[in-house]
């Protein structure tokens, strides 16, 4: 079968890859491109785990095709710290015990991450409802939406 | 354990530094199951039933064989041949058949054959070319329906000796136990109720789902990485049913994305390894959501009958329950373990229990977070809370007059040692949740759980390094911090820092066995392995401080990460830090190391006691869980920001399956919801912030006072929540979940 070649830009850098029309983002992200930090936990878009940004809006990369990230910006979980420093949302994670098994983190920060881009002052209820298509069984979401608010407290704080 | 041997005060141990591991998992680093590649690997793909019940004529594999990116094809035929260990028998067979089904398809979504291929793509297409004739026959996937006299039969034969003569061949094993005499008790009481539940089967619903990365060479010797709790049964079940040698598969434990009990044994591990046997090539499965839902291991399902009788002043008099519990196409439902558990709070003179379990057409069912506990609990709290509202009485004040101390004879049996129920209960009573007041249309529960805890086969190794850093090696994979606690646990005996310790999972060659990460055992027995190996390295450190300064070995003791002299008349020396005395370990004896191995026997049981708030909308009957308060017996929280996690996420399993998750079979036996849009788990704006009370009543049979913690917090949800939501809609709701449609068809039932 013919595959596509497609180029587009993921964490600032400029990628190629070849792909069939089949594949999803998520698919090429972590098997072409062996970024693995994206994870697929449904593969339907339910559980948020594969979380990435494409031109700046927050979606589901098993949702979209390998062959439409075509010329796009794509941001992931790998290019959120800058070199060694970590982003708040990174920091306040660790420091929260916002993690326990970590396979739902990923996506969780880069949708906490587009929140606060969104909305630097959330309320509970709306950050509850933003990070509502990332599924944790782990932590009862009670420790990651304290993370959340007071990433956003301090960076409010900073600017 | 001696007493002194007892630590009460302590420098890292209930501190809450920030985790190892916590940099690779928020920056994508941390690998999981399906995040490794192998050179030439190929993808496996597994073909599965269609149907809940049906005898397989004929598979033809040649199509698929074929296939010009298919590189093995394997089937039940390709596990036949164990020259090594012939006749596979027990749970090993049991395990073989629900890995890749023999003459049967038990299930919708029991595996068939398998395919390995040179893309993910490829093997999927694949799948359609291979051809299976079935003859489709009777099913059943109802616990009840099962047992009754007229049921398809599962499997004749499968029954073990405990089931009385008599009933169905689906009934597999039979639990019976108590004490007293429990009409004796029921004629005693001033009010008797007995009332009949039913809970749904329900999944762990763990996000990352099963996958693995196969080896195996025609030499017989295989490596094999994969998600699991527990890497040493992984290695003993696939050499089994792979024909080879235990010791000649190494098993790697990747980071593993969520367990609760369902990564306990093997389903693709096997398969992945007898294609790459076949192809002589690396293969990684990695299972699809949806065959996580058809095709692991939920809990099961159960259909109970209590009967509790009480005085008109709050003392139980007798108790007695019987609790059907469906495990699926295979033995294992845990009806022992719920009716053990039922009544296990309880101080009772007359108690009776009965447990049955129960096959069905469904999937093999696993453990999930105290298997069988929450199901038992859910009806006994029940009916205790019913007659709580009939004789006028405050609820946690009747559980606090019937509730067990040490001393106590349990209702399953042995008398308890040192124990925190009552502890739970008073803390319960004073804490601001339980006065607060309730708006209209919200209705508060409370329930208890309990559970045992577990001990189990340990080994730990820790090294000193040069520099005086450690490095501990621990074989229980991590599912909730627990290399933060091990560390913790280790700086606390060779007083040295929390972050100059790095604790690594094992693999399979590089430690002795380690049991599963189950039983909410590794923070109690990989602990106590962690302080018996570290206080063995400390012995070394001591005798080489001792041969330094020319004094016998117990003139020196350990103090503050440094050997002192133990007393002023063992010499006048400075202390001598451990970064000292491993500096020159290779002239002095060579290297410090400490190990332990046992299976440790004091888990010591949990109890906990929950509080919930919860709002029923009588429109929709959709209900809302405005507030939520764990209280839990923890013995020692070694870092208390994971015992809150461990509470906090078993409280929020809880409210899942207490109100929205459930196996949906259609009529054709097969699952209906096998994807999280309709396999609903709760997310984020389903949930209020949950409360947490530690509660430390030190369990004798841990050095720190540790008991395990991870199990308990999903044992009282489904009973406090549905108290909550009965006292809420002024309808006993006696069937979980309770979705919408079932509490407006309740409130309708109720006038």
């Amino acid at each position: 079968m013919t595959k596509h070649h497609v180029t587009t830009t993921v964490n600032g850098d400029t990628v190629e890859y070849l792909c069939d029309a089949r594949e999803t983002l998520l698919d090429c992200l972590r098997d072409k491109l062996n970024l693995t930090g994206a994870k697929e936990g449904c593969g339907t878009g339910d559980c948020g785990a594969c979380s990435v940004t494409l031109d700046g809006r927050l979606v589901c990369s098993c949702l979209v095709l390998g062959v439409e990230a075509e010329g796009k910006q794509i941001e992931t979980i790998e290019g959120m710290a800058q070199g060694e420093t970590l982003h708040p949302l990174q920091r306040k994670f660790i420091e929260h015990a916002a993690l326990q098994c970590g396979v739902c983190t990923p996506g969780v920060l880069v949708a906490a991450k587009a929140l606060l881009e969104k909305n630097p002052d959330p309320t509970e209820e709306e950050a509850r409802y933003w990070l509502a298509g990332n599924l944790c069984r782990c932590t009862g979401y009670d420790k990651i939406i304290r993370a959340v608010l007071d990433t956003a407290a301090e960076l409010r704080e900073a600017s | 354990m001696a007493l002194d041997d007892r630590k009460s005060h302590f420098t890292f141990v209930g501190t809450r530094p920030n985790r190892p591991d916590g940099l690779d998992k928020v920056t994508g680093r941390a690998r999981f199951g399906a995040d490794v590649t192998a050179p030439g690997m190929l993808f496996g793909a597994i073909l599965r039933s269609p149907h809940a019940h049906a005898r397989i004529v004929r598979i033809d594999t040649s199509k698929a064989e074929a296939h010009r990116d298919v590189k093995a094809v394997v089937t039940r035929a390709d596990f036949a041949d164990v020259p090594f260990k012939p006749g596979l028998e027990g749970e090993f067979w049991n395990v073989l058949e629900n890995v890749m089904a023999g003459e049967k398809a038990l299930y919708d979504g029991h595996a068939v054959a398998a395919v390995a291929a040179s893309s993910a793509l490829a093997a999927r297409d694949a799948l359609k070319l291979i051809e299976v004739e079935y003859e489709v026959l009777p099913h059943v996937t109802d616990v009840d329906k099962a047992m009754a006299p007229d049921a398809p039969v599962i499997r004749e034969g499968a029954a073990d000796y405990s089931v009385p003569e008599g009933m169905h061949p689906n009934v597999v094993r039979y639990h019976e136990s108590g004490h007293g005499d429990v009409e004796a008790g029921f004629a005693e009481a001033d009010l008797v109720i007995e009332d009949h539940f039913v809970t749904e089967a329900t999944h762990q619903g763990y996000i990352e789902p099963h996958a693995c990365l196969a080896s195996l060479g025609a030499d017989g010797k295989g490596e094999l990485w994969c998600c699991t709790q527990g890497h040493w049964i992984v290695q003993k079940t696939c050499a089994a049913l792979l024909g080879i040698e235990t010791a000649q598969l190494r098993v790697t434990a990747s980071e593993i994305g969520g367990g609760f009990g369902g990564k306990t044994t093997v389903f693709i591990e096997p398969v992945a390894l007898a294609l790459s046997r076949k192809a002589n090539r690396p293969v990684k499965i990695v299972m699809s959501r949806s065959e996580v839902l058809r095709a692991t291991g939920p809990t099961a399902s159960a259909s109970m009958d209590v009967k509790i009788g009480m005085k008109k002043d709050g003392t139980i008099t007798a108790a007695q329950g019987v609790f059907r519990l469906q495990g699926g196409a295979f033995p294992g439902a845990p009806g022992d373990m719920t009716a053990m558990c039922a009544f296990a709070p309880y101080n009772l003179t007359n108690v009776r229990q009965v447990g049955y379990d129960v096959m069905s057409n469904r999937p093999k069912q696993a453990a999930y977070r105290a298997p069988g506990a929450p199901m038992g609990a859910f009806a006994v709290e029940s009916v205790i809370d019913e007659l709580c509202k009939k004789l006028g009485l405050d609820p946690v004040e009747v559980r606090l007059k019937n509730a067990v101390r040490e001393g106590t004879k349990a209702s399953y049996g042995p008398t308890y040692d040192r124990i925190g129920l009552v502890e739970t209960l008073e803390a319960a009573k004073a804490h601001p949740h339980y006065s607060a007041p309730l708006k209209p249309g919200q209705g508060r529960g409370v329930a208890c759980g309990f559970w045992f805890n577990h001990g189990g086969e340990t080994s730990v190794s820790l090294a000193l390094s040069e520099d005086g850093s450690a490095q501990l090696m621990v074989g229980t994979p991590d599912i909730g911090g627990s290399r933060a606690s091990m560390a913790l646990m280790a700086a606390e005996v060779l007083g040295i820092p929390y972050e100059n310790i790095r604790v690594t999972i094992a693999d399979t060659a590089t430690l002795g066995y380690n049991d599963v990460s189950h039983g909410s055992r590794v923070t109690y027995a990989s602990g106590l392995a962690t302080i018996k190996a570290a206080q063995h390295a400390v012995e070394k450190l001591c005798e080489r401080a001792a041969a330094k300064w020319g004094i016998p070995v117990d003139a020196v003791k350990w103090e503050n990460g440094c050997a002192v002299p133990s007393g002023p008349n063992a010499g006048d020396f400075d202390p001598l830090p451990l970064a000292e005395i491993t500096a020159d370990m290779g002239r002095t004896g060579g290297p410090i190391s400490g190990h332990f191995e046992a299976t440790p026997e004091g888990a010591g049981v949990s109890f906990g006691t929950h509080i919930v708030d919860a709002e029923v909308d009588p429109e929709t009957g959709k209900t809302s869980i405005t507030r939520y308060t764990v209280i839990q017996d923890a013995g020692k929280a070694i870092h208390p920001a994971y015992v809150e996690g461990q509470f906090q996420g078993g409280a929020a399993q809880g409210i899942g399956w207490a109100l929205n998750e459930e196996y949906i079979y259609g009529e054709d036996g097969r699952l209906q919801n096998p994807v999280f849009l309709d396999y609903r788990i709760p997310v984020a704006s389903d949930l209020p912030m949950i409360d947490t009370v530690i509660v430390e009543v030190p369990n004798p049979g841990h050095p720190f006072g540790v008991r395990g913690v991870g199990e308990t917090g999903i044992v009282p949800p489904l009973a406090a929540i549905a108290n909550a939501v009965s006292n809420a809609a002024g309808v006993r709701m006696r069937q979980l979940p309770m979705s919408p449609p079932r509490i407006l068809a309740a409130l309708k039932g109720n006038g």
